[in-house]
């Protein structure tokens, strides 16, 4: 077994540990993905959230603060990621203090994930029976009960289905943060593997990932099955 | 209306919508003023404002204009914690039931109960109590999706009684249902009624619905409040045409009257065809006998439609008079004088 690797893997095996070695990259790709969807999550769940409640036939209506908000989403959105990653570079550099690195990669993948979940969150919740809303403001709930008890929790299994797939997404980007300095798997199969070409590192890395989409797909799955009745 | 103390007093009340540059007149100054006790009905096609209305009543829809006094309290000056707090006093239940599908039936009876400052326990004890009023029990840990209409309605019902309302607003609340669970739901609400005591709305488009339970009623087109009585009132003496309609549908005489066209059963009979309504406790076979007895008329009798609201007889009958001309004539002046409602019917003229 040993032999079979060695004979068909050599460079990973060469590249399994040490700073720039393979379990460096995948602690680094799921440190980026996990960090970034915490806070692009939190984030666009408040947009998201915002958007549904002060759009037109909202429980809040607010014309100028929803267009407003619909135009910024839009607009960070059509940003493509490579582009983000080196304009807001001095901004990253003076919230977490450096450009490359995982940490580096944090900012750009917060800024270009959350306004796409933001959306994510607003169709899902826009999909939300507005009866039930409407049965909840007959009974008297304040708005911002309506959000917690109806909102979140009639639209959680499409909230958990977005955020699979935000999450995958996200994956996606940290590779291609990685290439230019992020570090990761992305890193790996590029710098690497690619450039030096060494094929076994770069289809190792890329097995890697499919790996980790799975699993998220496979537990997204398995919580919006639980969910719903 | 007599009476200004009404628990729901709804006084001139507009509402414009404003749609793509074109304003939308829903509601067009209504007044109505429902008694503590009453099930109010109102009754109008889709479209006729009927919806819009009620809604205004807990202020789910704000009017353009007028005022809106529930349990003397003007809801329309009301802060926004006041106006949610007045809410809790009157339920409502919906066409589309618009239960909460992540609750059980147990969870969704439970929703209202949150902010109620009961403990668990007190709420359970509620919830038990209300289930059984509506008579799912058994159906505590069911999700939504795994009932039928009627009982998701029913679990409606007790989600609307929570709060322990004096009100409660049915907005077409069995219109999504068959005619048997229908009848079951309105009996439901019409034991609310006479065991808790609540004043009751209703809305809808069927006559049925109105008579099996109603004691008042209003009639809406247009967005306009178009006649209002007690429900032998509105039955018994129509006035406006759409009523009559809901009466004719209701009573069945349309589709009688269009048979009775087609079959050219009256040519036949050389008769003349007259419509009797009468309330009360006047019974038809003394006056065919004597129409006979007096002016040697036969009186056919087509149609005959006999109901019990509230307790009183709601008869309408269709005879073909054959005879003498004017035997025919005085046969008609006879009925006249009897309390009772003569119109002769002209099969040409009278459409549907």
């Amino acid at each position: 077994m040993a032999n079979l690797v060695n004979k068909f893997l050599p460079n990973v095996v060469a590249n399994w540990e040490g700073d720039n070695g393979f379990v460096t990259a995948i602690w680094q790709t799921l440190y980026m993905t996990f960090v970034s969807a915490l806070f692009a999550g939190v984030i666009g769940i408040i947009l998201g959230i915002l958007l549904v409640v002060t759009a037109d036939d909202g429980i809040t209506p607010h014309k100028k603060f929803y267009y407003c908000l619909d135009k910024l989403v839009n607009l960070f959105r059509s940003i493509p990621f490579i582009i983000l990653l080196a304009v807001i570079g001095p901004f990253t550099k003076l919230i977490v203090g450096q450009t490359i690195g995982p940490t580096g990669a944090l900012v750009p993948l917060v800024i270009g994930t959350a306004p796409f979940f933001a959306r994510q969150v607003q169709l899902a919740l826009v999909e939300v029976d507005p009866g039930v809303v409407e049965a909840a403001e007959a009974i008297g709930l304040s708005p911002m009960k309506i959000i917690f008890r109806v909102y979140l929790r009639e639209g959680l299994p499409e909230l958990i289905r977005s955020g699979t797939l935000t999450i995958i997404s996200l994956i996606g980007l940290t590779a291609m943060a990685g290439a230019v300095g992020g570090g990761g798997l992305g890193n790996m199969a590029i710098s690497v593997g690619y450039q030096r070409f060494e094929n076994d590192v770069t289809i190792v890395s890329m097995l890697f990932i499919l790996v980790l989409v799975f699993i998220i797909q496979g537990l997204g799955d398995y919580a919006v099955r639980k969910l719903e009745h | 209306m007599a009476e200004q103390n009404g628990i729901i007093q709804l006084k001139n009340i507009d509402v414009t919508f404003a749609n793509e540059g074109k304003t939308i007149e829903a509601v067009k100054d209504v007044s109505i003023n429902v008694n503590k006790g009453d099930v109010f009905g109102v009754i109008g096609y889709s479209g006729a404002g009927k919806s819009t209305l009620v809604r205004v009543i807990n202020l789910l829809q704000k009017p353009t204009a007028g005022t809106v006094i529930v349990n003397n309290q003007n809801m329309l000056e009301l802060s926004q914690k006041d106006l949610r707090q007045a809410r809790r006093n009157i339920g409502m239940i919906f066409q589309h039931f618009n239960l909460m599908n992540s609750l059980t039936v147990y969870g969704n009876v439970d929703f209202p109960l949150r902010d109620s400052g009961l403990s668990k326990s007190e709420r359970k004890e509620k919830i038990d109590k209300l289930l059984n009023i509506v008579g799912l029990s058994d159906r505590a840990k069911n999700y939504p999706s795994q009932l039928s209409g009627g009982q998701k309605q029913r679990v409606a019902i007790a989600r609307a009684l929570a709060n322990d309302p004096e009100i409660l607003i049915s907005d077409e609340a069995t219109s999504a249902l068959d005619p048997k669970t229908t009848t079951e739901i309105l009996d439901l609400l019409g034991r609310l009624n006479d065991e808790l005591g609540i004043t009751i709305v209703i809305i809808t488009h069927e006559m049925d619905a109105i008579k099996q339970i109603c004691n008042r009623v209003s009639v809406m087109e247009n967005g306009r409040l178009i006649e209002e009585g007690s429900l032998l009132d509105i039955f018994g003496n129509p006035k406006e045409q759409l009523t009559k309609d809901f009466v004719n549908t209701s009573t069945h005489i349309g589709s009688v009257l269009d048979e009775i066209r087609d079959s050219g059963i009256v040519d036949k009979l050389s008769g003349r065809l007259i419509e009797l309504n009468y309330i009360g406790d006047s019974t038809n076979e003394p006056i065919v006998v004597e129409l006979y007895k007096r002016f040697q008329v036969e009186a056919n009798i087509l149609f005959s439609n006999i109901e019990r609201l509230q307790s009183t007889t709601v008869g309408i009958m269709l005879f073909a008079l054959t005879g003498d001309d004017d035997k025919v004539e005085q046969a008609i002046q006879y009925l006249d004088s009897l309390k009772v409602n003569v119109k002769e019917i002209d099969l040409k003229k009278e459409g549907k």
